[in-house]
């Protein structure tokens, strides 16, 4: 299964594309500007080709098999989307065009806006942010903008239940805030008593995800808002479980002032392993101001521009860029990942309202049905409906020898994608499991029978857990060995 | 179409094993008064209506398939070899996650590891990561890490004018919370020497655009010099590069760069209307602790075959939480992955054409339209694709007329940016832009179809057409 | 099988300090090492830098889990232990001999009092061990 790496199957005097020759006179280069070697690979297009192909063949990927891995939403991809984002008219646009040469992107963007100002029940959407922890960070720098012009200085302190994703927390820390960590109740919500006892006038906000990572819906979130607001905080919702509930509420109803949408999680943008992502954020009124921008705004138009003739009567509006008046700043160079925004938008326009309290409504159904078939195997922490996920775990009673990890590289063998695994912090040897709505009834029910059967094995045959996986390109890598002798690049 | 294989049997069938009576059986602990509201979105549509919708909409666009254009100011137009495409339009490697179980995906992390052998080659150094976001945020991260090697004692950056204006922004918003001070952004862009008065013993990094944000190379000497102040202080020298450039100028390493960041976009990724870019990221092994991101690392199986792995995950957020120096998760993964095969594609001698393409052409499109009346370079350094021309007329008003006219997309305002390059453009010429639209442009702005001033009365449409 | 050095004594965070005449040695014990599993990189502090009693003066990693190293008496740093750049799985392998941080001049020696002896140290682990398992 060994793939050469790129750099092994070089030979000098290869090349994998031919280029033009120059049709202008040349211009003399300045010799000291000079570098003196490149050491980039020379291959072939057919030994670069059969490479990539080679290595995409040692990737597991939603496009072959069920991946549900916790809180990474990995729903099938529609490949309508990526035909749509593949249309000349918007890849061959550049970012700083005239505004009248780029109304189409302009359109599509506003609309994505407003589709997800719908669907989330917020005042102002910023298509900005380039991924989830990126949305994050803006919600976070919002908030603080939001207290600092109102010359609120001692807000000083971020509170972030025990469950919350790592980037949570870092990304208070790049904000300038102290982190609070609130414990969970036995329940799997925020404990209340402990939040009361941190709510004060050093609160500048709440970062909560709900349905949180137990995949539990929080029973007190409007308490919890409540008591945030109480004390002159903020709540910041992380979006990331956003696909429970579409449909079914909307988290500016429940008190959020502003949220971070994955457009790579709940609406279907491939994962691309690893990115590009978008993490759009919305606000409510009052912090709507403070979004990063620019963002999109449409103007009534009155006259039909001279200089574009197809622009007729059907199309009225003008759209332009607009900074927020109290904006944090930009986020990255330019708009946003485009391109991802453009697969959102066709999945919203694929299913409408109606189909995406559809999809909601089945993941929590595949959510539970999975859950129903394994609670009485793996140890379930928190015994309530959940939502579109839930968290097993790996600990069990009578195979105290195998760990979660072992379990995890046994599913493989299966022709499976294991879970999330040791997530979230706050349950021993976590097994977190996202179905996704995109997966049929045969396919849960083979996965639930695979993960029971490896429960017998733990007790019968644990060397087989413990060896696992045995029918993976490679087998158990040593990521010990990576971490104290990094080698990191093939060159030195 | 909501991509959902449940039928009503399977659901009935579902919602008995889990012992409720009906879908709302699952949503009791949302609360009721808010539960179910309606959603007004447009009614759904097929996928052909989609497409046609889709292709409507991205026909209200100028699309640069149909205009020759001179932008650039960090999204470039550079050929993309039809195999980029092609690999990444694998659905193994786009419909992956992060590969946080690495058994089952080596082909993401090879070619991951393979990325980063490859900036390790353009830019000289000893490590790269997996990527960032964009140039922007990953030169805003090399801030980050710089205050964090100085374990967050020293609290000033010194922040070329030369750099991307929306970069500085970007550095500006992620910085808004620490209280640091940047220096240096009210100087002469193209007097990147005076930067090294401002270097003091609180300076945790120095920054240089490379070529700058006006396109001029700077000397290699020059910086080489600016490096040793910023080290002789204890400072980080940090540039941000565009990488194409490094298939023919010097590699920052030589000139004593800590970080080397910047925008690789122009490494097999399309325009897209700004995004999704690749923030490429590499520095110095001494550092590699303190940087941001995914990194991958070579190790061996249990049977000690060679195998890949996400290493030193300690750094990181899902691990350190509020002690990490970044929160980011998500990168650009695809997009580095066409920037590997981009420049695997290029190789040694095709990487290094590309860049003479643009250097040969854009030096001709600067000698034509520097010889016409009114017309003027800003500077007479040495440049790489893009160069500022002084113009006669504001930068605006000669772009209305170039794309009405003419059906040309011209360049960027630099007026916008630095008050004191008011009527100058920033032209920028790729391999893509051929002779004849080069040709085109210098003959578009002639005086005999455009005059120097407004008072010389509107330029002839008629005649133009 | 735990070890618990009788020659030094430690702070409840697992850092152990043993006294050399007017210097200490610190590192982390034979329970943290234990507890982190593979150490695969120490981030220690620079020679001259002076940390209070508590402080964090190192980070220690493995695979999974990054932790906070506490200066367990007040001083300043004289030397750091460079072998652990290379080989870092000496904190494993020797924690109370060549896998140690730092030697360092004490500013108030009168802290080393109020640290754990290994007996109050290993009743101490006991505990924890037992709430944590």
């Amino acid at each position: 299964m060994r793939e050469p790496l790129i750099y092994e199957i070089s030979s000098p005097g290869r090349a994998g594309v031919n280029l033009p020759e120059c049709d202008v006179p040349a211009t003399p280069l300045p010799k000291e500007y000079l570098r003196e070697d490149l050491p980039l690979p020379e291959v072939s297009e057919v030994d670069l080709v059969r490479h990539y192909v080679r290595l995409s063949q040692l990737n597991y990927a939603v496009d072959t098999g069920f991946y549900p891995l916790g809180s990474c939403t990995m729903k099938y991809n529609p490949k309508v989307n990526e035909e749509a984002a593949k249309l000349p008219g918007f890849v061959q646009t550049h970012p700083y065009q005239p505004p009248d040469t780029i109304q189409g992107n302009l359109f599509l963007m506003y609309q994505l806006q407003e589709f997800l100002k719908e669907i989330s029940g917020f005042a102002s959407v910023s298509l900005q942010p380039a991924a989830g922890a990126h949305g994050e960070l803006a919600g976070v720098l919002m908030i603080r903008a939001y207290h600092e012009s109102r010359g609120d200085h001692k807000r000083t302190r971020m509170l972030i239940p025990d469950s919350a994703h790592g980037t949570n927390p870092a990304s208070t820390t790049m904000a300038g805030y102290e982190t609070v960590k609130i414990s969970s109740d036995a329940r799997g919500n925020v404990d209340l008593e402990e939040l009361r006892a941190h709510c004060d006038d050093t609160v500048a906000g709440l970062m909560l995800t709900n349905p949180n990572t137990l995949g539990l819906f929080d029973e007190h979130v409007q308490e919890i808002a409540r008591l945030v607001h109480e004390c002159g905080g903020l709540l910041y919702g992380d979006g990331a479980n956003l696909n429970a509930i579409m449909g079914i509420v909307k988290p500016a109803a429940l008190g959020f002032d502003v949220m971070h949408f994955n457009l790579h999680k709940t609406f279907s943008t491939p994962h691309g392993g690893g990115g590009p992502g978008a993490g759009p954020v919305g606000a409510n009124e009052v912090l709507a101001p403070f979004l990063p921008g620019p963002i999109v705004v449409k103007e009534r138009v009155e006259e039909e521009p001279a200089s574009d003739e197809e622009w007729e009567e059907e199309e009225m509006y003008y759209y332009h860029w607009q900074m927020p008046p109290s904006s944090i700043g930009r986020l990255k160079a330019f708009y946003g990942n485009f391109a991802v925004c453009i697969k959102a938008y066709t999945y919203i326009r694929m299913l409408g309202a109606a189909g995406l309290r559809e999809v909601s409504e089945n993941a929590v159904l595949n959510a539970n049905y999975l859950l129903s078939r394994l609670k009485g195997v793996y140890p379930l922490p928190y015994n309530r409906t959940c939502m579109h996920e839930f968290v097993l775990s790996g600990r069990l009673p009578d195979a105290p020898d195998v760990h979660t990890i072992d379990i995890a590289k046994r599913l493989m063998d299966f022709g499976f994608h294991p879970p999330t695994i040791y997530f979230p912090l706050i349950v021993p040897e976590a097994l977190m499991i996202e179905p996704t709505e995109t997966e049929s009834k045969e396919t849960l029910d083979a996965f639930a029978d695979a993960l029971i059967q490896i429960a017998q094995e733990a007790k019968t045959n644990p060397e087989l857990l413990h060896s696992a996986p045995h029918l993976a390109p490679v087998a158990r890598l040593d990521e010990v060995l990576a971490a104290r002798q990094p080698v990191l690049q093939c060159l030195k | 179409m909501s991509y959902i294989p449940n039928t009503d049997a399977d659901r009935a069938v579902m919602l008995k094993a889990i012992g409720v009576k009906n879908m709302d059986g699952l949503f009791r602990d949302v609360p009721e008064a808010l539960r179910y509201p309606e959603l007004k979105l447009p009614p759904p549509v097929s996928e052909m209506e989609a497409l046609r919708e889709l292709r409507e909409i991205s026909e209200y666009n100028v699309d640069l398939e149909h205009a020759p254009c001179f932008l650039g100011a960090g999204a470039y137009r550079h050929f993309v070899p039809s195999v980029v495409g092609h690999v990444i339009g694998r659905s193994e490697f786009y419909t992956a996650y992060t590969p946080y179980q690495p058994e089952i995906s080596q082909g993401t992390l090879q070619s991951i590891f393979e990325y980063q052998s490859m900036i390790c080659a353009l830019t000289g150094m000893d490590v790269a990561n997996a990527s960032h976001y964009d140039g922007a945020t990953a030169l805003a991260e090399a801030v980050l890490m710089a205050v964090s090697v100085s374990r967050g004692k020293r609290r000033k950056v010194v922040l070329s004018a030369g750099v991307h204006p929306e970069y500085r922004a970007v550095v500006h918003t992620y910085t808004q919370g620490m209280a640091l001070t940047i220096v240096g952004e009210g100087a002469d862009p193209l007097a990147t020497e005076v930067l090294a008065d401002m270097i003091d013993a609180d300076t945790a990094c120095v920054i240089v655009q490379n070529p700058n944000f006006l396109g001029y190379l700077e000397d290699p000497a020059a910086l080489r010099t600016l490096a040793d102040a910023a080290h002789s202080k204890g400072a980080l020298f940090v540039v941000s590069a565009d990488p194409i450039s490094l298939g023919l100028f010097s590699p920052p390493a030589d000139y004593g760069a800590d970080i080397v960041c910047g925008e690789g976009q122009a490494l097999g990724g399309g325009l897209n209307f700004g995004g999704p870019y690749l923030g490429f990221f590499a520095c110095k092994q001494q550092y590699v602790h303190k940087m941001a991101g995914r990194i991958v690392g070579q190790t061996v199986d249990r049977h000690g075959q060679r195998g890949f792995v996400l290493t030193l995950s300690a750094r990181e957020q899902h691990i350190r939480r509020e002690k990490a120096t970044s929160n980011i998760c998500s990168n650009e993964a695809l997009m580095a992955l066409a920037a590997a095969v981009y420049l695997a594609a290029m190789g040694k001698t095709g990487l290094r054409k590309v860049a003479e393409l643009c250097y040969h052409k854009a030096h001709y499109a600067a000698q034509r339209l520097s010889a016409l009346p009114g017309y003027q370079l800003l500077s007479q350094k040495p440049f790489f694709k893009e160069f500022a021309l002084r113009c006669p007329r504001p930068v605006d008003e000669i772009n209305e007329y170039l794309l009405d006219e003419w059906g040309i997309i011209g360049g960027y305002d630099l007026g916008k940016d630095y008050p004191g390059l008011a009527n100058t453009m920033l032209i920028c010429v790729t391999e893509m832009n051929t002779k004849e639209e080069i040709d085109l442009l210098v003959e578009a702005l002639a005086p005999d179809y455009f005059p120097r001033a407004d008072e010389e009365g509107a330029p002839d449409m008629e005649e133009a057409a | 099988m735990v070890e618990y050095a009788k020659d030094r004594r430690y702070l409840p965070t697992h850092e152990w300090v043993k006294l050399e005449g007017e210097e200490a040695i610190a590192g982390i014990s034979d329970y943290a090492q234990h507890e982190l599993s593979d150490v695969v990189y120490v981030e220690l502090p620079e020679v001259g830098e002076t940390f209070a009693q508590n402080e964090v003066f190192a980070t220690v990693e493995s695979v999974k889990a990054a932790s906070d190293v506490y200066m367990p008496m007040s001083g300043e740093i004289l030397a750091i232990n460079e072998d652990l750049e290379d080989s870092p799985q000496l904190v494993n392998e020797d924690p109370f001999g060549r896998g140690w941080f730092i030697r360092f001049r004490p500013s108030k020696p009168e802290e080393y009092d109020s640290l754990l002896d290994a007996e109050a140290y290993e009743r101490h682990c006991r505990e924890e061990a037992e709430k944590g398992g």
